[in-house]
């Protein structure tokens, strides 16, 4: 058998090769290139189907990071093999579909490499058993995912689309990664098995990382507050919608969920949390796919609505956990069983019903249902394939959604019977929103069916006249519209082989054999039988009134989450420029003021709360008077510079300030210093003198009292904690000074002079630096003077 | 007998320097700022020369030399900025 890392790998290596044979054969369309791959893996993984059937499991493990524990491992079991064939299968028959509903004009290598880096992804996330690999093939969904919505990238509705999908499924990917180290950091491994046997309920954590987890889960699976992204996702060629956004993207939650809830199921949050965001999900994502005009958005909210119905399902099943083995809980394993059914029935009937409203699309040229209608004359077999995708949709008879819709109308009955978690006290709430939210999957199941294909045909609001699609586009969706009635005639096949497998990774403790019963066609006068005659009869009623009153089906489009969303990212961009305008003034006396407001409040700090301060004068030598005299000068000088009514006196007195310091200098024994103070300063003083001729006149200094009383403040509190600093590190002397070592000057280096020995061969490193400072300096005059712009050039220093 | 006359001398000129600071920060006009500058400069150069006695040392005899040599160019320069306004003057017309 193939080993799984290889069909992981087979569409990323197969997407590296899509541009080049698109240049060197530009005759053929190469989207039948494409299409051997996910045929080819799908009958790999299909040889896989008798073996897991049995039970049986397969581990694959290729080290990658082995030094973190993190490992390329794939597990095949029933319920990643279930994900693998829905994959690998729409994936072939979406690019079968594509084949024709894509032209040649289109820039065809690029969505073929989008759609296979999807599929490998795809795989990966399935297959993963190693919590960090499948967190990289999640990212990679949502990149790819990203790429397909834009795939149009011209138009702005594309861009919006591809923008809010990324941001909503990458924010709740972050919430997944935190999760994922919280349940490192609980169980101490990566690998999803181990986690199931090794996971500490009681842990703090547990109860985060299980929220975190969900939330990377209902963003991906577009539930109720984050389904926004799905609707507008739409933008996407009809058959990445046809793929992504009904069939295996938005089921990666739904794996996901499926996948921990062994390791989460006995926890009460996980069972309310799934299947009430499951069912409030459900319900409104029906509601308002009533309301939609175009048939993609329409579907969309399909999408959203069924995703909850599974993801309810999930959630009523995970109460197994809590019982444990015993009779009680086979109601709630047949629950997850038949979340699994939907989850395979619906990726059939919504995949035909994307690809047939593609096709109304590709052939009429709209898909506004207020233009369509009377189609079913011009476009029969699409016309039979809509009709079968949406009655088993909408739960009826002959088609293999009623199965499962049955089923789920059990669970929520027996759910609201049940006296676990405390749910009998909001129990009957269960049956009552699934059962309305029925009521309106119906409504809109016929408004698809008898909007489009009946009624009246209106040839001038189209943009070309109604003719049935071409043979090879309807290829697919006959198919997918076989299998919906070839499951309902035939449900156990696919029960034994596929799902019963599948839920065997989710209840890995349980003898598989008493908890699940065989899908039964006709299981009596129940009261699911029962609410499924009232939705189609109140289904109907509903049908008719809107279709008569339009505006009686309120629509409060005013409190949005889509208003939630845009006002945010609008706000965060207004609030983020006004915070940033408010301290990026851009002037250099605000950030001067920040950088020494924050020396004062580190040093200062540090010097108040460790009590650094100290100050010993017993080692201080004797000070004489030319010392005070010279200091006095120097601070008279200091002072008159501030108060300095022109510019000249103010160099002038910063000229007495650095003799000063050269006398200074001499009287500390220093004639090396002093030469070179009295050098510096002159030719300081005579650039001061240089600029001064270019500068305007001195104005007097008229900021605001405000700004004058804080730069005093400021000034003062640096001058003293230098002061404060440099009397304390004076006084505290930790350990002798090592300058009696450079005292053998002559008999090191040959050297009369100490300071000359030190700056040229004990420590010549720093002065060949300080050359090279010099040498910089005056390169850096010479090119400022020297390359100014000419007249007419662009300046080159604005650039 | 030296040593006292020295410091002396030497308080002597620190009063002359302070005198003549007084006379930069409120000299009326700039050329009475910058003769006082000129006059800071030689009593350093004094004051050096008296400190170097009183050390006896001969490592200052060079901060003599070029102090004096700076004084003369800064108050020159000073005076040429004074009346034309700039130090180096280009070169003419090209």
């Amino acid at each position: 058998m193939v080993s799984i890392q290889l069909a992981i790998m087979v569409p990323f290596l197969a997407a590296i090769f899509i541009p080049f044979l698109y240049k060197k054969l530009p005759r053929i369309h190469i989207g039948w290139f494409v299409l051997i791959v996910p045929t080819a893996l799908f009958i790999a993984l299909a040889r896989f189907i008798p073996a897991v059937a049995e039970g049986k499991t397969f581990l694959h493990t290729v080290q990658w990071i082995p030094s973190y524990g993190i490992h390329f491992t794939t597990y095949v079991d029933g319920l990643s093999i279930i994900f693998g064939l829905l994959i690998t299968g729409i994936g072939s028959l979406v690019i079968l579909y594509s084949i024709y509903y894509l032209s040649a004009k289109e820039s065809l290598h690029h969505f073929y490499t989008y759609l296979l880096l999807f599929m490998g992804a795809m795989l990966g996330v399935v297959f993963s058993d190693n919590l960090m690999v499948l967190y990289v093939f999640w990212e990679l969904t949502s990149i790819s995912s990203f790429l397909l919505i834009a795939f149009w990238y011209h138009r702005k509705k594309s861009r919006y689309g591809a923008q809010k999908a990324l941001l909503i499924t990458f924010g709740g990917g972050m919430a997944m990664l935190t999760s994922f180290f919280m349940i490192y950091l609980i169980t101490d491994t990566m690998s999803v098995r181990e986690i199931i046997s090794s996971i500490d309920t009681n842990h703090e954590l547990f109860i985060p990382a299980l929220i975190l987890l969900l939330i990377g889960a209902f963003t991906k699976s577009a539930q109720y507050p984050f389904h926004i992204w799905l609707p507008d996702a739409m933008e996407a060629p009809t058959p990445v919608s046809a793929y992504l956004h009904s069939a295996t993207m938005v089921k990666a939650g739904i794996y996901l969920v499926a996948r921990f809830t062994p390791v989460f199921g006995s926890s009460e949050v996980w069972f309310w949390l799934v299947s009430s965001i499951g069912l409030i999900t459900l319900f409104w994502g029906s509601f308002n796919a009533v309301r939609q005009i175009d048939l993609k958005a329409l579907l969309a909210y399909s999408t959203i609505s069924q995703l909850g119905l599974i993801m309810s399902l999930f959630g009523i099943g995970s109460i197994a956990h809590q019982l444990g083995v015993s009779e009680n809980s086979i109601i709630y394993t047949q629950a997850s069983f038949a979340a699994l059914f939907h989850l395979v029935n619906h990726s059939t009937f919504k995949g035909a019903l994307f690809m047939v409203v593609g096709i109304v699309d590709h052939e009429v040229g709209t898909r506004d249902i207020r233009r369509l209608g009377g189609l079913m004359a011009f476009m029969p077999v699409s016309f039979t394939i809509a009709l079968i995708g949406s009655f088993s949709m909408a739960g009826l008879p002959p088609f293999n959604g009623f199965l499962s819709k049955e089923m789920f109308f059990e669970a929520v009955v027996n759910v609201s019977q049940s006296s676990i978690f405390s749910v009998h006290s909001l129990g009957l709430l269960f049956p009552i929103v699934a059962w309305i939210a029925s009521v309106l999957t119906f409504v809109y199941c016929m408004i698809i069916v008898f909007k489009t294909f009946l009624g009246p045909y209106h040839p001038e609001k189209l943009e070309h006249g109604a003719h049935e699609a071409k043979i090879g586009m309807l290829v697919s969706p006959i198919i997918l519209g076989s299998l919906i009635v070839g499951i309902f005639i035939f449900p156990n096949v696919l029960g034994d082989y596929l799902l019963r497998p599948g839920l065997a990774s989710i209840f890995p403790s349980f003898p598989l054999d008493e908890m699940t019963k065989p899908i039964s066609l006709w299981h009596g006068f129940n009261p699911a039988l029962f609410m499924t005659i009232g939705v189609v009869v109140v289904g109907i009623i509903i049908f008719q009134i809107i279709r008569r009153r339009k505006s009686l089906y309120f629509p409060p489009s005013k409190w949005t989450f889509d208003q939630l969303y845009n006002s945010t990212l609008e706000q965060m961009e207004v609030r983020g420029f006004r915070i940033t305008t408010l301290y990026m003034t851009g002037s250099l006396r605000d950030y001067l003021v920040y950088i020494f407001l924050f020396l004062i409040a580190s040093v200062g700090g540090i010097f108040i709360f460790t009590d650094a301060f100290t100050f010993d004068l017993s080692n201080n030598a004797p000070i004489s008077i030319y010392e005070i005299l010279i200091v006095f000068a120097m601070l008279t000088a200091g002072i008159a510079i501030i108060f300095a009514k022109s510019r000249i006196t103010a160099i002038l007195l910063n000229g007495v300030l650095g003799y000063s310091i050269a006398l200074l200098f001499v009287l500390f024994r220093a004639p090396d210093l002093a030469l070179t103070q009295l050098v510096v300063e002159t030719v300081t003083t005579a650039l001061f003198l240089l600029c001064f001729y270019f500068l305007p006149k001195q104005e007097k200094e008229n900021s605001p009292q405000k700004t004058k009383r804080m730069n005093l403040i400021v000034s003062i509190l640096v001058g003293i904690i230098f002061v404060s600093v440099a009397l304390s590190v004076h006084s505290g002397k930790l350990f002798e000074t090592i300058s009696a070592y450079f005292e053998n000057a002559y008999e090191l280096a040959g050297a009369n002079n100490i300071v000359n020995a030190i700056l040229g061969d004990f420590r010549a490193f720093d002065t060949m630096l300080e050359v090279i400072v010099l040498f910089i300096g005056g390169i850096g005059v010479y090119t400022l003077i020297k390359l100014k712009a000419r007249k007419g050039d662009e300046n080159i220093e604005n650039q | 007998m030296i040593e006292v006359m020295l410091k002396i001398s030497l308080t002597m000129f620190a009063l002359a320097i302070v005198i003549s600071l007084y006379r930069i920060i409120r000299g009326p006009s700039i050329p009475d700022r910058v003769i006082a500058m000129d006059m800071i400069g030689v009593n350093l150069i004094s004051a050096i020369a008296a400190i170097s006695i009183l050390l006896n040392t001969k490592a200052y005899l060079e901060v003599i030399l070029i102090l004096g040599i700076l004084a003369f160019i800064s108050t020159i320069a000073l005076s040429k900025f004074i009346e034309r306004g700039v130090i180096i003057e280009r070169k003419r017309d090209r």
